[in-house]
């Protein structure tokens, strides 16, 4: 690690420029301690860190051959899933873990929101850790003063000021270590999972905060789970699997991407059940279901539809006995997060003719709303008093193609329109 | 406008940016470590109720102990050139800031361990906080001492003015061996748990409780050789207006440390990132 002062014009714009970078990391403890000390021995014999590229055994690569650039006042995200080495490459960045190969430059004060409160001493009151924190993050005293009752006022704990942070609620105490974190005016600010913090109202302080850094330059780079706020902050996102960048671009196409594949992961695990399986029933079996198909709007059999197209649900049946029978067809959709939509139908269904005799009933549904990329159906024959289930077929996916600018788990078609008083 | 580069790069191979960047940050840790030890120092009695008393009691226990093994025949110690409970007081006080300062690079680091995996900030701080405190509770260590001499009719003299000397000589090579040893104990708890066993062995190779043996057997060599020894010997002697001896051993020892001090402070700046690499892990 060395630092160096450097006043170059050219490309002056570019605040982190990251350029191969890889870490590997060790799965067995032991080893880890015996590599540490290994590499602590290398570095004082003034080698180089990571030896020659290659993993040690039970070592895997955390981070891989990671390379992009970040201009003055841009903002990027970063997505993937856990251990997808986002956190490792955030501590690479800000310099508390060295990289195994390449090659990392960042230009400016480097503000880091992670570990809100990292230092907090319990017994010592808000406006004490107010000064040890601040100090941590590089404050010197008069500015810590300048800014002390900006920082108290930002984190409404008013007259909880002299009290032990030990009394403090878990929000009050966040709440003051967001303060103090972004009361400094960073031009490369990193950011870990923390805009959760605190009820509504102090979210939306804390988004006007780094909304107001950003519009002063300070470039963001920012981990989280939640991609309304990845969507929202960032104009590009980085793609991280198993450490290396699958997708860099468009905040927008970057979370479509993710999107499909966390889903095409989710039900790929969901078992394809009983499909138009004649033959095997999940209930009276008086009255059978033999299919389920979907039709899309130009009347053609499916299997992906587009958000916000008609659908139609064609459920054909055989009868298991000669008499007629009154029914309710019920129709369930679903995603992996719980129940979209549950109705039993408004119609009661008259079923006639003898035993062996088809037919198919259609749902039609006017706009399907969701942008989940894949849904599960599920249809029942009910009697009319619900006391008999006739038969039940249960997780028929059928995939949605979402638009591409939304990231709800609904569309819904809105219009704006402005009419001044 | 100021750039950091990271590189898996040795800082070896830069020694003069290592050194300027030591240096830098030494500079730029002083307030944060300031900070630090207003904050351990203020929460290190809120939570009790003797408070700052217990800086002093546990020297005052172990002196008990020694004047009652020594008092009740138990134990036979040789003469002292000054009244044995001051004898053993002093060397029971300046053992326990040796002690103090050794305990004190490792354990800031391990109390440290959340901020040090999130937080970049100058590492120096909190060496320099923990030399801090260490001076702290000397400080207070030594003011009971002083009260304690005028009862047993010892005069310090001129002396008196050296002592500081004495006590900054105790310090520095107890964090020289302290730092030497922060690495491999943040790797490895072995190093912290076999450190109280190895210190309450010196302790009884130094002359803390009993004087220097006399005659040339094992005993008396393994106390001359004892780098200890000069450290607390010398500071006693201030404090008590006897005349120093092992002057020159005492000024050997004390290039040593800052030597040790020195390469120390090098191999735990480099081994930092690979540390938190591993305790993160």
């Amino acid at each position: 690690m060395k630092s160096s002062e450097n006043n170059s014009n050219s490309d002056s714009d570019v605040l982190v420029r990251v350029e191969g970078v890889s870490k590997k990391f060790c799965l067995s403890l032991k080893k880890s301690l015996f590599y540490g000390l290994k590499d602590i021995g290398n570095e004082l014999l003034g080698r180089r860190h990571g030896g020659h590229g290659g993993l040690r055994p039970k070592e895997f690569w955390a981070v891989k051959d990671v390379s992009f650039e970040l201009k003055r006042g841009e903002s990027v995200g970063l997505i993937g899933r856990n251990g997808a080495g986002k956190t490792t490459l955030l501590k690479m960045l800000n310099g508390l873990i060295k990289p195994d190969s390449g090659r990392i430059e960042m230009r400016g004060r480097v503000g880091a929101l992670i570990a809100l409160g990292a230092g907090f001493n319990p017994i010592l009151t808000g406006r004490e850790n107010i000064y040890v924190n601040a100090s941590v993050l590089g404050l010197s005293k008069r500015e810590i003063d300048a800014k002390m009752d900006e920082i108290i006022d930002f984190a409404e704990i008013g007259e909880f000021m002299d009290t032990p942070v030990q009394n403090y609620s878990s929000g009050m105490a966040v709440r003051l270590g967001f303060s103090v974190a972004s009361s400094l005016s960073p031009d490369i600010m990193l950011l870990d999972e923390v805009l959760a913090v605190g009820d509504m109202n102090f979210q939306a302080k804390c988004l006007n905060r780094l909304g107001t850094l950003r519009a002063k330059g300070t470039a963001f780079i920012m981990v989280s789970h939640n991609m309304l706020n990845i969507s929202r902050y960032c104009d590009r996102a980085l793609y991280l699997n198993r450490g290396q960048i699958l997708f860099d671009g468009k905040t927008d196409a970057v979370v479509t991407r993710y999107g499909n594949d966390m889903a095409i992961e989710t039900s790929a695990r969901l078992p394809d059940r009983e499909q138009g399986v004649e033959g095997e029933i999940a209930g009276s079996g008086r009255i059978q279901i033999v299919s389920v198909d979907f039709i899309n709007d130009e009347g053609k059999k499916c299997d992906t539809i587009r958000t916000g197209d008609s659908l139609r649900v064609a459920v054909g049946y055989v009868k298991g006995t000669d008499e007629d029978l009154d029914s309710f067809l019920e129709l369930t959709v679903s995603d992996r997060s719980g129940i979209l939509h549950q109705h039993r139908g408004d119609e009661q269904l008259r079923v006639c003719g003898k035993k062996g005799s088809r037919g198919t009933v259609f749902l039609d549904v006017a706009a399907m709303p969701f942008t989940y990329p894949t849904i599960l159906f599920s249809v029942i024959f009910w009697n009319p008093d619900f006391t008999e289930l006739y038969d039940w077929k249960r997780r028929i996916k059928l995939k949605v193609a979402p638009p591409e600018n939304s990231t709800g788990s609904v569309h819904l078609s809105v219009k704006s329109t402005l009419h001044a008083d | 406008m100021k750039t950091t580069i990271y590189t898996p790069d040795s800082s070896l191979a830069n020694p003069f940016v290592m050194a300027k960047a030591m240096a830098k940050d030494l500079w730029a840790g002083r307030e944060l470590a300031w900070r630090l030890t207003v904050r351990d120092v203020s929460a290190q009695y809120r939570q009790s109720f003797l408070g700052i008393l217990w800086a002093l009691i546990l020297p005052l226990a172990n002196t008990m102990v020694w004047l009652f093994l020594n008092g009740s025949g138990i134990v036979a110690i040789q003469e002292t050139p000054i009244p044995y409970p001051v004898y053993v007081f002093a060397g029971t006080m300046l053992w326990a800031i040796f002690m103090d300062s050794i305990n004190a690079p490792m354990g800031q680091t391990n109390a440290a361990r959340g901020m040090l995996a999130k937080l970049n900030f100058p590492r120096e701080a909190l060496l320099l906080a923990g030399i801090y405190r260490t001076l702290f509770n000397a400080s207070i260590k030594i003011a009971l001492l002083l009260c304690v001499l005028p009862f047993f009719k010892v005069n310090p003299g001129w002396g008196l003015l050296m002592f500081p000397v004495g006590v900054f000589a105790i310090i520095l090579t107890g964090t020289a061996i302290g730092l030497f040893i922060t690495p491999m104990g943040m790797l490895y708890s072995d190093v912290g748990r076999a450190l109280p066993m190895v210190m309450q062995f010196l302790m009884y190779v130094t002359p803390v409780v009993f004087p220097m043996p006399q005659g040339g057997g094992l005993v008396a060599k393994i106390f001359v050789l004892n780098p200890v020894t000069p450290l607390i010997l010398n500071a006693r002697a201030w404090l008590t207006g006897q005349s120093p001896e092992f002057v020159a051993t005492f000024i050997g020892v004390n290039l040593a440390a800052l030597g040790l001090l020195f390469v120390s402070w090098v191999g735990y700046r480099l081994s930092m990132p690979i540390l938190i690499e591993r305790m993160s892990a």
